[in-house]
């Protein structure tokens, strides 16, 4: 029996158009996509790649999830951030992350960003934008350390920084004004981590912690929730109530399950 | 807001195809669409008092026209009007601010409008405008110095007005203002007039990286208890060479 990798179908499918037309026209309007707002960003520094991103997902003005993970693996030394619609990049990321494992097994080697980054691109161009996923990809390959950023209509940028998202403005001020090369681990950490602060609390798309993952060559760090600038205050008081507050009126304790002593045999005439 | 040009048109593209009958269509003034046009001003409060920067860049849509425009404009002596947006209007703006400037000296009562009352006036003046159907296509910057009170407000054509300590205009808003805040929010009293300008320069310079219409050739105003001083026109130092290392866009 012979195994053989599907290639992908080419074009695209138009299956659900006619579909989405005709419940446009009875009025049914579509669901609102969950959008992650965001502020995501990737910067190289001396020994490797360093992600950040921030944890909101909003639903049109509502936040969805307050710490929801934009960060996704794709090998052991490839991670992704992911920006714009929340179901794209998440399962867009999970789909060329079992096809790089796939691929890891067929050649026997580690995957490389480039593959990674061809995969991503060639998918999102033949989907012509309708798959809105902008991602910061980063990873450290026998090339070396990488980032790219690909946008939803399959543009690529290869770069020494980048920031995506509603807040890629606020984080590219921060990166513009302090980012150099060869920065010290712990240095582009601290800029990453600023940067999404600056995305956070600048932005309305963007909110609660910072996420940041470092990959460097045959190590990986996933810091998850590196920094909570947005923590609940402590309430005052403890609201629970005593018990007896509530008076007990009347008890009334009924056995639901009758025990009787013996087997009896099931009636199956 | 539409930052597309070419969508400001709405009437343009709604008339078309209707045949002109109306002779009275001519004199009705409407929402314009901005010509000429100047980007970000950046503002903040610091231990002295009050700075404003301003590229002197006069954009014709995507032609960068007229690299001369002083678009910071002092009023009186203690006031600076920062301009962005279309500069026609604010050339309008200027000619009325002298008038009332002017009107006030008449009164003979040795009274000289101080910010907060330019800031008045200019912000009834933008809403009543908008109220109209015919603004004046600006978001401006009033910042001074008036009896050791530092004053920094925003007015845009929609008559919003704001104060705050750190300020900024069009593009500014999004690349500017989080260095801005950082920077100055809680140190309004103790920030020092090089450590001003340093927090400025660098606000400068990301909008000259990444603002598509902005110029490297800025004016900066500062307003203390001595009066207003205009510095200008300087360049920032840029670093172009971040990519040198870099082939292509992928594999």
């Amino acid at each position: 029996m012979t195994t053989r990798l599907e290639q992908p179908k080419g074009g695209f499918n138009f299956d659900n158009y006619q579909r989405n037309v005709f419940l446009e026209q009875k009025g049914i309007t579509l669901p609102k996509m969950t959008k992650t707002g965001t502020t995501i960003v990737g910067l190289i520094y001396k020994d490797g790649v360093c992600l950040g991103a921030d944890t909101r997902a909003t639903a049109g003005p509502i936040v969805a999830d307050k710490n929801c993970e934009k960060i996704h693996y794709l090998a052991p030394n490839i991670h992704c951030c992911g920006a714009g619609t929340a179901a794209d990049t998440e399962y867009t990321t999970a789909l060329i992350s079992s096809q790089l494992e796939l691929h890891r097994l067929t050649t026997g080697r580690k995957s490389r960003v480039a593959t990674a980054l061809i995969m991503l691109k060639q998918m999102l161009f033949r989907y012509q934008g309708h798959i809105g996923a902008a991602l910061v990809l980063g990873g450290y390959d026998i090339n070396g350390p990488c980032l790219y950023t690909i946008h939803p209509h399959g543009s690529t940028d290869k770069l020494p920084y980048v920031t995506m998202g509603s807040g890629s403005l606020a984080a590219m001020s921060v990166f513009e004004s302090r980012w150099r090369k060869d920065l010290e681990r712990q240095e582009a950490i601290d800029l990453v981590k600023d940067a999404i602060e600056s995305g956070i609390f600048n932005d309305l798309g963007s909110g609660s912690n910072v996420d940041v993952t470092v990959i460097e060559k045959d190590k990986v760090d996933v810091y998850r929730n590196y920094a909570k600038p947005n923590e609940r205050g402590q309430k005052e008081q403890s609201y629970k109530f005593n018990r007896g507050t509530t008076a007990i009126l009347k008890e009334s304790i009924k056995d639901l399950v009758i025990i009787t002593e013996g087997i009896e045999e099931m009636d199956i005439s | 807001m539409d930052h597309f040009p070419l969508n400001w048109d709405k009437l343009g593209q709604e008339n078309r195809g209707k045949p002109k009958n109306d002779i009275f269509a001519d004199a009705i003034t409407r929402t314009q669409r901005p010509i000429v046009t100047g980007t970000s001003v950046i503002a903040l409060k610091y231990k002295d008092g009050v700075m404003l920067a301003a590229d002197m860049l006069a954009s014709y849509g995507s032609l960068a026209r007229f690299t001369d425009v002083k678009r910071l404009y002092p009023v009186g002596d203690f006031t600076v009007l920062g301009a962005s947006g279309d500069i026609s209007d604010f050339q309008y703006t200027k000619h009325l601010l002298d008038t009332v400037m002017v009107e006030e000296y008449y009164t003979n009562d040795g009274h000289v409008l101080r910010t907060q009352n330019i800031y008045e006036y200019l912000s009834r003046v933008m809403y009543n405008r908008r109220s109209q159907f015919n603004p004046l296509w600006n978001a401006y910057i009033v910042g001074g110095y008036n009896n050791d009170e530092k004053f920094l407000g925003y007015v845009d054509l929609l008559g919003t007005t704001y104060q705050s300590s750190t300020i900024a205009t069009g593009f500014g808003a999004y690349l500017a203002q989080p260095i801005l805040r950082k920077a100055v929010e809680g140190k309004e009293d103790t920030l020092t007039e090089a450590e001003a300008v340093e927090i400025l320069d660098s606000c400068l310079r990301v909008l000259y990286y990444r603002d598509a219409r902005s110029f490297n050739k800025f004016q900066r105003a500062k307003i203390t208890a001595e009066g207003v001083e205009i510095t200008g026109p300087y360049k920032v130092e840029s670093q172009w060479g971040f990519a040198e290392g870099i082939r292509g866009y992928g594999p």
